[in-house]
């Protein structure tokens, strides 16, 4: 025979457990380091060609000019896309496995979604362009707003808040508004212990003073003690439903009663719609408004921390009092947009603006695409797989993880846990920073508030079964090594771009510009670029 | 010299007229590594309880407040490039204002330290 | 359907787990009244990717989009050529769909480029910090408004009658609710901004001084000498930028004293998508930061010493915070953020400043041309690449009338500011790098025509 292997080629592995050593580069195969763009760039590189300009700048100009180039290093176009690849690359996302973020709704991105948000008569067209030569977009916004209000069952639809804390922001201030022009000052804005942190900032934020409504054992809204604040100086309630225990609150209706006989209004956050959507109607549940955040339910993309958008749904009560723009479809046909310019003519009431131009149209364009994907049948299968998700994961962890509100029946979209009975010393955040040795992101820890070393695991209807099955497998696996003390868990990740970083040192002395290195050339101080 | 404490966590030290404030042990222990203070503005005159200074760690911000009324006397200016002061040495160079009291009365309602020593171990 | 991965037998196996026997059981605690029976009438039901490709491509062919005509616009919204690699590189789906890093270890990716964002919107603004990024530029502005407030601890906020309108109208709207006081100085369609009027106006109350530079006309005022009268009386000064590509011309205005900058970054690698979503600059004096909103990274290290970022200072935020938070903003506008900072290090500064040039080159000869059209005249003393025309009769009518003609010929100075006299003949109008010889051509001559009566 002729000798085996004449290459050198060994078709055996080497031995497992082969102690990491140092590379020269830094890099370990396709864990790749990457420099900052100033350490890269330098002022004599541009990845655009760009023409010498026809003309001089003009005598006006001359005082206004800038007396020395901005200290910006450029890079060539194969540098640049190779500089941001490698940064992509140390990120985590949807793309790559499950992103169980309680109350976050991070689902599969379409990216039919993103191709048409990309067609020239969408992404292409300026704001203040003749109405006439914008009839498709005006069509867009006025589709989704249909979509959202039946959906819903509210009367009308502030599309233009920038997110969903912007829209609780609008929402309340339509609330402001309505009392105003009732001539009244009610003052108090009643909010559940377990709400979002936005909903108190925001309350406070619309000028309203917050007052806390506890939550039952059970995990919901105590009604009893929230009719017991009603009076003539509460303004009105701002609940989540479902809420942050990813539980329904059953009693929503007879809350939204209670409120309005009071003379107040109820406000939603819907952050939480992915669960409900094609299954039940807030307007049918008493709600007034209602913030819909379409980069959680309707999938636009959340890149990294937004854009997001945040339309308001609102009742009858509160439509007259939606801030500018919105459309409406004269008798002609035609589309316009109710501005600054023709309010007067009907919508006297609006209570102002609260964006340049017409909010997040990119966003609307690729929401619309996602719902006539889904269909009304389709949604409403959304809302139910989420919910079968977020049981499974339930129903396959309580064992090994307690779950504090498991006996009050079947959760919503998001199943809670919490670190009661893990092994001394071992919390939530280490079961967090196991997943991610897991390959998995973590799941959303210590909140709700009401629960000590919550997890809040929100899967959405985009993961599989086998997906899930392998992330159950993994958290049950984390459970038990945090039963049993193990410490291996305390200095997780050992396995990401990065180890556990210093918050501390970063927050008592911040860097958030780079100063640059002394001797690099190109590179200025602070004080020569300017600044105080 | 003369210390008390109060339910909130915070020590005040009494000389004459003159009180230093700070919060104690155990609660910094609590909020783990402080990363900045906000100290209030010398000269404001206070009442007692009014949150007169914030205390922060790296997922939370704390408001401290003053045990007396008065009028803030001073202020640890070492704490602006120190934060940590308050972690290492919370009830000595870690102190975040002094007040000159206008009601000596009201250090009645506060705890001796043994007194606060129990009160926290029933927490 | 495409989206959903469970199976039938899935289902049942999983309901089987749960102990549930159908998925209406999974919604008990929704009441019965309420509870749908079935998919809402008088919806569509799901479509192929086809059909709503088809649905939304009809949506999209009755718009008439920039390229496809000639454009003048600008007031806050501009058409730059955006580079192809922008646009892939934020599609790569590590960045498009990733959440806020929360989880350090596993976003170094978005938190590195929000450093260098953040370098990056510093050094063009000159300002010694700068935030991740917010809404757009008229929240900014209402921030940077409220966090004035909080430095100065006065209440009276004085917009430069150059502010864009509806940046104005947003201040004054939230305003409203916040009690805070705002002197709106009337726009004026003069040579010159209104920099005398500004100057006067303030006093030892004021708070801040707002002005946009260039402004909403295109004029550019002296920033240096309103400074200095703000700075006498301890007022702050908050820079309004909606054109970021002029900083690669004229001086940035952290260099002529001004505290706060802030603006809208659309211009830089995120094109104009009607109006959003865009992404707000945000950048002061360093001595402020904690006053500071918005999401911040700062530079760290992890447990074996290797450089990392993180978000920082977050206890300023309303997740932390809660009713004492610095602003109502929660998130940022990370990939449009990203999308700049593309864009920004592919010019680097001798590019910006080249674009820049041909951007006013090509201002100066659309109004060369302009000038040359009986009845109209040129307002501007000074101007980047925007300025406003006046126009023998109402912009309004002259703006429609041109579309008929297929030219996007400007912003109307009738709409942006529809109750304030003597702008209506007012025309805005911007050109940039994309504008071409046979654009301005064309928008000139069909002026002419349309000036002259004649008809479409």
């Amino acid at each position: 025979m002729n000798a085996p292997n004449a290459s050198g080629w060994r078709p055996s592995m080497g031995e497992a457990g082969e102690a990491k050593f140092a590379t020269s580069s830094g890099d370990y195969g396709l864990m790749l380091e990457e420099a900052l763009s100033f350490e890269l760039g330098s002022a004599d590189k541009c990845g655009v060609d760009i023409d010498e300009p026809s003309r001089a700048p003009a005598a006006g100009l001359s005082k206004f000019l800038r007396k020395s180039t901005p200290a910006l290093p450029g890079l060539t176009e194969p540098e640049t896309v190779r500089h941001y690849t490698r940064l992509s690359r140390q990120n985590y996302a949807i793309d790559l496995g499950p992103f169980p973020l309680g109350s976050c709704t991070m689902k599969h991105n379409p990216r039919l979604n993103e191709k048409m948000a990309r067609l020239p008569g969408f992404a292409d067209v300026h704001p203040m362009q003749p109405q006439t030569t914008v009839q498709g977009a005006l069509e867009v916004i006025e589709q989704l707003a249909d979509w959202l209000i039946t959906l819903t069952g509210m009367a009308s639809v502030a599309m233009s808040p920038k997110a969903g804390a912007h829209g609780e922001l609008c929402g309340l201030l339509c609330i402001r508004a309505a009392l105003d022009a009732r001539g009244e000052t009610r003052d108090v804005v009643l909010v559940p212990e377990s709400a979002h942190g936005t909903n108190p900032a925001t309350a406070a934020f619309a000028g309203f003073k917050v007052e806390s409504i506890p939550a039952t054992p059970a995990g919901r809204v105590d009604v009893a003690a929230l009719k017991a604040k009603l009076g003539p100086n509460v303004a009105g309630v701002m609940i989540t439903n479902p809420n942050t225990c990813g539980l329904f609150e059953p009693d929503m209706r007879e809350i939204a009663d209670a409120v309005h006989a009071a003379g107040g209004y109820v406000y939603c956050d819907g952050a939480n719609f992915n669960a409900i959507v094609g299954k039940v109607r807030p307007g049918d549940l008493g709600v007034d408004a209602m913030h819909i955040n379409l980069h959680k339910t309707f999938s636009t993309p959340h890149g990294g921390g937004g854009p997001g958008a945040g339309p308001v749904v609102l009742s009858e009560a509160l439509a007259p009092f939606a801030p500018l723009p919105f459309v409406t479809r004269g008798a002609d046909g035609s589309i316009h947009l109710v501005e600054e310019e023709n309010a007067a003519e009907g919508h006297a009431q609006a209570f102002g603006r609260m964006v340049a131009f017409h909010g997040q149209m990119g966003m609307f364009t690729r929401a619309l695409t996602y719902i006539l994907s889904h269909g009304a049948d389709g949604l409403r299968t959304v809302a139910e797989d989420a919910v079968l998700n977020a049981n499974y994961v339930l129903r396959s962890c309580e064992d090994l993880l307690p779950a504090p509100f498991a006996d009050s029946g079947p959760c919503m979209h998001e199943a809670l846990f919490s670190d009661a009975g893990l092994a001394e010393g071992f919390s939530t955040l280490d079961i967090a920073k196991g997943l991610i040795d897991e390959g998995f992101h973590p799941m959303t820890v210590y909140f709700p508030l009401v629960v000590k070393g919550a997890m809040l695991v929100e899967p959405t209807e985009t993961e599989s079964k086998a997906g899930l099955d392998r992330f159950i497998a993994s958290l049950r696996s984390l459970a038990e090594r945090a039963k049993a003390g193990d410490e291996s868990l305390h200095s997780a990740p050992h396995f990401a771009p990065r180890r556990r970083l210093d918050e501390t040192l970063a927050a008592r002395k911040p860097v958030l510009v780079w100063q640059g290195e002394p001797g690099i050339p190109g590179t200025p101080s602070l004080s020569e670029i300017g600044g105080s | 010299m003369t210390r008390y404490f109060s339910e909130d966590h915070e020590w005040i030290e009494v000389e004459g007229d003159l009180g230093t404030v700070g919060i104690t042990d155990y609660a910094q222990g609590q909020l783990g590594d402080i990363t900045f203070v906000e100290v209030p503005a010398e000269g404001a005159s206070v009442s007692k309880g009014d949150s007169v200074s914030v205390v922060d760690s790296v997922k939370a911000a704390s408001d401290v407040y003053t045990p007396v009324s008065g009028t803030i006397a001073a202020v640890n200016e070492a704490l602006a490039d120190q934060p940590e002061l308050v972690n290492t040495e919370a009830e000595t160079g870690g102190w975040l204002f002094r007040v000159t009291l206008s009601d000596a009365a009201e250090l009645g309602t506060l705890m001796d330290e043994a007194a606060y020593k129990s009160y926290v171990d029933s927490l | 359907m495409r989206y959903l991965p469970l199976t039938p037998a899935d289902r049942a196996s999983m309901l089987e787990t749960i102990g549930a026997a159908t998925v209406d059981d999974l919604f008990i605690d929704v009441p019965a009244e309420a509870r749908l029976a079935g998919p809402i009438e008088g919806l569509p039901a799901h479509a192929s990717e086809m059909a709503v490709e088809r649905h939304m491509s009809a949506l999209a062919a009755k718009n008439l989009s920039a390229g496809a005509a000639p454009f003048f616009l600008g007031a806050g919204a501009y058409r730059h050529h955006v580079p192809a690699s922008v646009d892939h590189l934020i599609q790569r789906g590590e960045f498009l769909t990733a959440y806020t890093p929360y989880q350090p270890e596993i976003a170094q990716g978005t938190l590195q480029v929000l450093f260098e964002f953040q370098t990056q919107v510093a050094r063009l603004f000159g300002t010694d910090i700068a935030n991740a990024s917010m809404y757009d530029g008229s929240t900014a502005c209402w921030e940077a408004i409220l966090m004035a407030a909080r430095i100065t601890r006065k209440g009276r906020s004085v917009l430069s009658g150059g502010l864009h309108p509806h940046y104005g109208e947003v201040v004054r709207t939230m305003a409203k609710f916040t009690k805070d006081d705002i002197v709106s100085l009337a726009p004026e369609l003069t040579a010159d901004p209104d920099d005398a009027a500004v100057i006067a106006a303030i006093d030892a109350t004021t708070s801040c001084v707002v002005v946009q530079y260039p402004d909403v006309m295109g004029r550019i005022p002296d920033l240096a000498a309103i400074s200095e009268a703000a700075h006498a009386v301890g007022a702050l000064v908050i820079a309004v930028i909606t054109e970021p590509v002029a900083l690669g011309l004229i001086e940035a205005p952290g260099m002529l004293g001004a505290d706060i900058v802030v603006g809208e970054g659309q211009s830089l690698g995120v094109g104009l998508q009607f109006g959003g979503p865009y992404l707000g600059l945000f950048g002061c004096r360093e001595k402020f930061v904690r006053q500071m909103p918005g999401r911040l990274c700062g530079q760290t290290v992890d447990a074996e010493g290797k450089r990392g970022f993180v978000l920082t200072l977050s206890t300023r935020e309303q997740h932390i915070r809660r009713e004492k938070a610095t602003s109502n903003i929660c998130t940022n506008s990370g990939l449009c953020a990203l999308a700049f900072s593309i864009h920004l290090t592919l010019l680097g500064g001798e590019g910006l400043a080249r674009l820049a040039a041909v951007n006013h080159a090509r201002a100066q000869q659309t109004f060369e041309r302009l000038a040359k059209v009986p009845g109209v005249t040129i307002l501007n003393t000074a101007y980047f690449n925007e300025a406003t025309v006046i126009l023998p009769r109402d912009a309004r009518e002259v703006v429609r009338e041109l579309a008929d003609r297929q030219v996007l010929g400007g912003v109307s100075l009738g709409r942006l500011f529809p109750v304030a006299d003597g702008l209506h003949n007012g025309l805005l109008v911007a050109a940039t790098e994309t504008t071409t010889d046979e654009d301005i051509e064309a928008f000139a001559t069909a002026l002419e025509a349309v000036l002259a009566g004649a008809s479409a």
